[in-house]
């Protein structure tokens, strides 16, 4: 874990208090991940068991991806939480007003990923876009990728299958936002916004006058952001890993292969369908998916579930239908989903 | 008395703003009129983006998030 608090009376000028805690953490985290391995190593050690035995193999993944995986969380959480600070909502709002279908969705998915977003706001937001001139589809661009692509995911899809995976979710997401939104958009379903949201649209001007924050402050917003979102998933990642730990030792060689393959057509949209009454975060899901892909599951399928699961959530939609009308949740809905769908097929493909 | 309005649909982050105030004011022995706004229209006639948002006598001081404690002292 990344610490940056040093003593208080240390140095009389905070911004020097957290130059010295940053770096500090920095080297410190540095060396604590390079020295993984080993630690997973000593640690199985000290139980007396070998990697040999299911049991040492199970407790080996535990030991080694645990800490790996909670320390780039909190690395790229902490860096996430001063990148947002960049783009509140406000900003992001003002940056987007006006701009047409097209390059509007593209930027509209990109600022999904660093403006700071809560499933609780998307109401309040997606009618203050409305409300600023946003059109609706570059809006939906934005509704989209906020939550499917998140540091979260990132991070963990990074730790556990490596970057090309990371960059491969990146921009499959970030195409399923645009195109999606663009889909949309071009369907001119205004009509299908609720009724009590129709004089709303084009209403406000959208003007950011925000302070700027200090670098302490962002710091600051930094270390809140570890604190809300480490301190809110790790229960979740633990059990996860320890759960994925338990497949690695235990499931045999190929069992997922038969139902969860590449060969299997229908393995795709069953793992979507599957995926959208589940409310989970990423956080919990993606140390099981990285088991069954050790047993053989396609990467394909399980990054479908992993996208429907966060991408397309019940209780999102229950908090929508009070903004849109059945038809329009229903193009939303149907439209993400065929995109995740086609994600699927070409990982699978591809992979 | 100041009249303080609480603006959010029922999340954790919008009771945990609620609870805050209501400990804040009480420790500081201010007396005010606390209100939950649930209704979305309402919340949105206030102009803001993200929730829980806080408003102090008409004006919005609060948006996005629980506020920090030293934030909320400095209301009252």
């Amino acid at each position: 874990m990344k610490t940056t608090t040093p003593s208080p009376n240390a140095h009389p000028l905070p911004s020097l208090r957290w130059l010295a805690g940053i770096s500090l953490a920095t080297l410190l985290w540095l060396s604590a991940y390079s020295q993984l391995e080993t630690l997973a190593d000593l640690l199985l050690a000290a139980q007396g068991l070998s990697r040999q035995t299911a049991a040492g193999e199970a407790l080996h993944f535990f030991f080694y991806d645990t800490p790996k995986v909670m320390l780039l969380l909190t690395g790229v959480v902490f860096v996430m939480g001063i990148v947002q600070t960049f783009f509140v909502p406000e900003r992001t709002r003002a940056l987007l007003a006006g701009r047409r279908l097209g390059l509007g969705n593209v930027l509209a998915a990109t600022l999904g990923i660093v403006t700071p977003f809560c499933s609780c706001s998307a109401v309040p937001l997606f009618i203050g876009f409305l409300a600023a001139g946003v059109p609706l589809g570059v809006t939906f661009s934005f509704l989209i990728a906020a939550p499917m692509i998140n540091e979260v995911a990132l991070v963990l899809l990074f730790g556990m299958f490596g970057w090309k995976v990371a960059a491969l979710y990146l921009s499959l997401g970030l195409a399923v936002a645009i195109l999606a939104g663009l889909l949309i958009g071009q369907l001119g379903m205004e009509q299908h916004l609720e009724d009590w949201v129709q004089p709303l649209r084009n209403g406000q001007r959208a003007e950011f006058a925000g302070a700027t924050p200090t670098w302490i402050e962002r710091c600051e917003a930094g270390l809140a952001h570890v604190r809300s979102i480490v301190g809110k998933v790790w229960p979740y990642i633990l059990a996860g890993i320890a759960l994925g730990a338990g497949i690695h030792g235990y499931v045999p060689e190929a069992f997922m292969a038969s139902f969860m393959g590449r060969d299997v057509w229908w393995a795709v949209p069953a793992a979507v369908l599957l995926g959208v009454p589940m409310y989970a975060n990423a956080a919990g899901i993606i140390p099981v998916v990285e088991a069954l892909i050790g047993k053989g599951a396609a990467l394909g399928t399980v990054l479908a579930f992993m996208m429907s699961v966060i991408a397309l959530s019940a209780p999102e939609m229950i908090i929508l239908r009070k903004v849109l009308k059945p038809r329009l949740i229903a193009t939303f809905a149907g439209i993400v989903a065929l995109g995740i769908l086609l994600v699927g097929y070409v990982f699978n493909l591809v992979l | 008395m100041k009249n303080v309005k609480v603006l959010g649909t029922g999340c954790a982050n919008c009771r945990n703003t609620l609870a805050l105030v209501a400990s804040v004011a009480a420790e500081k022995g201010v007396s005010i009129a606390l209100e939950k706004i649930e209704d979305l229209p309402t919340i949105m006639s206030y102009g803001l983006l993200s929730t829980p948002g806080v408003v102090i006598d008409g004006k919005v001081v609060h948006a996005g998030g629980v506020p920090a404690r030293s934030k909320v002292e400095a209301w009252f």
